[in-house]
């Protein structure tokens, strides 16, 4: 037999259908929704008069549009209250699972899936959502679909897709302190732009990815539609098995055994033909900053903003964030911190976080948002004494939540302000009008949040 | 679902010279709570548009009374990030039909097509020529047949081919959409299902 690629193998046992001249009918496993790009596709349903055609394998959850603060109030902005009540009607008429505000389940929609044990290897997952991405974790095909692909997800469980070529990045060597998962899916980006994997579904390889957590794997391919890639992907192993392990609604399945069995072919096979290959070698990342408007515009923390190529879209982005070509950025003063979103929202990112935070102060200035992921991780960060210690290092654990992601709420950074950010977009105005954001991972966040300056995390460690 | 139909098209453009033009720009996302399609056009490209104040920003060219048409020609990677299809209405509401771009990010072009906005790819190198040439000639004229997947500049420059899938081309130029096609297969998918559980 042909060798193939793990992409393929999932995808190819998902086709329903080759329709003529390119497209394929799709078969979808499991489908999120959340409250900001379902209710048009409810709407379509009404129009067309039609049922949900498999609920129980959608779920839903409020997560884009909420406070983080005072959850248990009504929520104060009428449009948003309006937009999570829809979400909560659609479901009840159209029977579907939802975890709305409140609810000890509910929390961003790509931390909540794969923690409950729905997200499981060899699925084909989409969600009106583009970080979809995420649960590619796990050795599934995950990727973001627009409202009218959710409508016929809804209708048909199905859409029609067109495959996308495949690309292998082979991550070598070994990370070294103060670098994580965050700074390696940064400096990926970095090297091939922002645009550089449109078309393709990325498989990460090699050493330095299997020697990520699952935590650490979700916050790579998290990323990879940040480098225009359709999605990413990891083939499960030890690790991923050992984590579904301790997920009761996983470990208890009559056929949790069999699924194992199952999930063993999930990997390329020896001699699969990629599209495209690239290979990294992770002993030479350092922790990455952003410098500019988009993610694939990332530097070194301790390196010069390079001069660029000369085009109106690379001053502009300059100017927008108030720094100039030759500049560093390293010991820069930045105003706000932000910690959580689907890319760094999870409990190995708050242990992280605090880490580095503890023994020491939040310094003078400095306004921090640190979100967790979703309620299990809010009770986690309880139980394990994190929340504890931030209050002690006078930081404020808040409610789960997209947040100051893309800042629908109201976790805005004002105009002309500097905020570090564990999520996942630098653009313009995404965190609030003007705001200015410089991503990072949740070390170098931690360091800045302690010095109020932009600050090289190696150095503030001990261990 | 009927759809508007898409076949030939012929208008004066709208130039937008910047590359990576992300949704977030095309539509804020704090514009994103309704529950509706409509009205999204107003706040198309808010944030360049307007100021903080909410006053015109004269140098932003939707501003910019020399340019108007249904054809809007932006710099490569046009749609990336999110992926809120708010994006493609805030366009079409604002009365395009077609973007021009030499690369779309792959889930905005998909809902492009859901919504007969036609995303239409041309070289690097034509593009910006057309950018060019739009920004100095603002009356110039473009010709958009979808049947013959052919762009030229009027009267009498040469016609570019651009790539589309037939299937899409034909839902677009007969104003048809995908839930109707897989509401007709639905008897396969029911099967695919069966046999799954069979597997298993």
């Amino acid at each position: 037999m042909t060798p193939k690629t793990l992409f393929d193998k999932i995808w190819d046992s998902h086709v329903i259908r080759s329709i003529e001249g390119g497209p394929e009918v799709l078969y979808i496993d499991q489908h999120y929704i959340h409250e900001v790009t379902s209710p048009q596709a409810f709407d379509g349903l009404r129009a067309r008069g039609i049922p949900v055609f498999r609920p129980n394998k959608t779920l839903a959850t409020a997560d884009h549009n909420i406070p983080t603060i005072d959850q248990h109030l009504p929520i104060r902005d009428e449009l948003s209250r309006n937009q999570v009540n829809r979400l909560a009607e659609n479901c009840r008429e159209y029977n579907i699972e939802y975890f709305g505000l409140n609810h000890p389940k509910n929390g961003i929609v790509h931390v909540i899936g794969p923690e409950l044990g729905y997200t499981l290897p060899g699925m084909t997952i989409v969600c009106g959502d583009s970080h979809t991405s995420t649960h590619g974790a796990f050795g599934t095909i995950a990727f973001g679909i627009g409202t009218s692909e959710v409508e016929m997800v809804l209708a048909t469980q199905c859409i029609i897709q067109t495959r996308p070529k495949t690309m292998r990045i082979k991550v070598n060597g070994r990370r070294g302190k103060g670098v994580t998962a965050k700074d390696m899916i940064l400096y990926i980006i970095s090297q091939i732009s922002s645009g550089g994997a449109t078309g393709y579904f990325v498989e990460f390889a090699g050493p330095a990815v299997t020697a990520l957590s699952m935590d650490e794997r979700m916050t790579v391919c998290n990323m990879s539609i940040e480098m225009g890639a359709r999605g990413g992907l990891i083939a499960p192993d030890h690790t991923t098995y050992e984590y579904l392990n301790k997920i009761p609604a996983v470990e208890s399945r009559p056929d949790f055994k069999s699924m194992l069995l199952r999930w063993r072919i999930l990997k390329s096979d020896e001699g699969a033909v990629f599209d495209r290959e690239l290979e990294f070698d992770a002993s030479k990342i350092k922790p990455m900053i952003t410098f500019g408007t988009n993610p694939g515009m990332g530097m070194g923390i301790d390196e010069t903003i390079p001069e660029g190529d000369n085009t109106s879209s690379f001053s502009k982005s300059l100017e927008y964030m108030g720094i100039r070509p030759g500049m560093k950025l390293l010991g820069h003063p930045v105003d706000y911190v932000f910690v959580g979103s689907c890319t760094n929202g999870r409990i190995d990112d708050l242990r992280s976080f605090v880490k580095m935070v503890k023994g020491r102060k939040k310094a003078p200035g400095i306004t921090a948002l640190i979100v967790p992921g979703s309620k299990r991780v809010e009770q986690q960060a309880i139980n394990e004494g994190i929340a504890e210690a931030l209050k002690l290092a006078g930081f404020e654990l808040r409610q789960p939540g997209c947040s100051s992601c893309l800042a629908m709420n109201d976790d805005k950074i004002p105009a002309g302000k500097y905020a570090i950010s564990t999520s996942n977009r630098n653009f313009e105005g995404r965190q609030g009008p003007g705001a200015r954001t410089i991503l990072a991972s949740p070390l170098t966040a931690a360091a800045a949040a302690v010095t109020g300056r932009i600050t090289d995390p190696r150095e503030l460690l001990n261990d | 679902m009927k759809r508007d139909k898409f076949d030939i098209l012929e208008s004066t453009c709208v130039p937008l010279p910047l590359e990576n033009v992300d949704t977030d720009q095309i539509i804020p996302a704090r514009f994103l709570s309704s529950t509706s399609r409509a009205g999204f056009g107003e706040n198309l490209f808010r944030d360049w548009r307007f100021d903080k104040s909410g006053n015109r920003n004269n140098d932003f060219v939707l501003n910019n009374p020399s340019f108007k048409g249904e054809v809007l020609v932006a710099g490569k990677n046009f749609g990336c990030g999110s992926s809120r299809e708010h994006a493609v209405w805030a366009i079409s509401d604002y009365g395009f039909r077609a973007v021009v771009s030499s690369f779309f990010a792959d889930i905005f072009r998909n809902n492009a097509l859901n919504n007969g906005l036609l995303p239409v790819v041309v070289p690097e190198n034509y593009l910006n020529y057309l950018l060019d040439k739009i920004g100095r000639e603002p009356e110039t004229r473009v010709k958009i047949d979808l049947e013959k997947q052919s762009f030229s500049v009027l009267p009498d420059g040469e016609p570019v081919r651009f790539e589309i899938n037939p299937y899409k081309k034909e839902c677009l130029l007969k104003g048809l959409d995908d839930v109707d096609y897989l509401l007709n297969i639905k008897e396969m998918i029911t099967a695919y299902e069966f046999r799954n559980t069979l597997k298993r």
